[in-house]
């Protein structure tokens, strides 16, 4: 494996997207690639702290009800 | 010369979801937010005038906003016809025991907790600032939203390859990011 496909793996896990066989792989290949540990580890903590912060946001549907009204008044 | 300019047509876009996260804190309720921030963006419009450019677009925003929130609290304070004093008791039997309710609740949220979680739902924001609006939306879609790859991509007409690197990319600057400006 290679170090970007080992990134691509690793980008992936975060949203629970790798496949089983490709998550052994990214483990052997941690073993033994400094590089890919740190992004690993860097990854996962910005998984965590996003997880944590509890951000929530507005959903494409209320955006647009909200531009439609922006609209509306900005063409009066 | 001013130095920033107001250019509503992006308002919702750009700051909306900055917005809701500073409001949902504050009235705890999802609707009422997006109304008061759906008013904001009007209030600015009509107001638009008024801006002198000495601050940037959001913190403009936010300071209508925030007379907004207080409004709506006079509203609902006003429907009460006058000012109350809330108890609340755990049960029937112990009502009235105040000692009771000196004891903390494990359970219960600190105002330290909200009050970090808040700052760092604002640092995550400012991180996002720094990202190019492509990456960013998408970013947000895929991580805060848990939209499907599939759907970004039909979305964005892009392909799913193309989307993974635009999340690599967004992974790399906010980690980076919120390292100087967090952890």
């Amino acid at each position: 494996m290679k170090c970007q496909e080992a990134n691509h793996v690793c980008d992936k896990s975060q949203y629970n997207e790798a496949g089983f066989w490709e998550k052994i792989r990214l483990t052997i290949h941690l073993i033994y690639c400094r590089a890919c540990r740190k992004y690993s580890s860097q990854n996962k903590k910005l998984t965590k702290t996003i997880a944590n912060s509890d951000l929530k946001s507005i959903s494409q549907d209320d955006k647009k009800v909200m531009k439609n009204k922006l609209q509306e008044e900005l063409s009066k | 010369m001013p130095k920033h300019k107001l250019d509503p047509n992006v308002w919702v876009d750009r700051y909306s979801d900055y917005l809701f996260n500073f409001t949902i804190v504050r009235v705890n309720n999802s609707e009422i937010a997006k109304d008061l921030i759906s008013e904001t963006f009007l209030a600015g419009l009509k107001s638009k005038d008024n801006f002198k450019g000495e601050a940037s677009e959001r913190t403009w925003l936010i300071s209508i906003l925030k007379r907004k929130i207080i409004d709506h609290y006079r509203k609902i304070n006003s429907k009460k016809g006058k000012a109350e004093v809330r108890m609340t008791y755990n049960d029937e039997e112990s009502e009235g025991d105040w000692l009771e309710e000196r004891v903390s609740d494990p359970y219960d949220k600190t105002a330290e907790d909200t009050m970090e979680n808040e700052e760092l739902g604002l640092a995550i924001f400012d991180c996002l600032d720094t990202l190019n609006e492509k990456q960013a939306t998408i970013f947000k879609m895929k991580t805060i939203d848990g939209f499907d790859t599939e759907a970004i991509c039909n979305e964005y007409n892009i392909t799913a390859s193309n989307l993974w690197v635009i999340i690599h990319r967004a992974r790399k600057a906010m980690a980076e990011c919120l390292e100087k400006n967090w952890l």
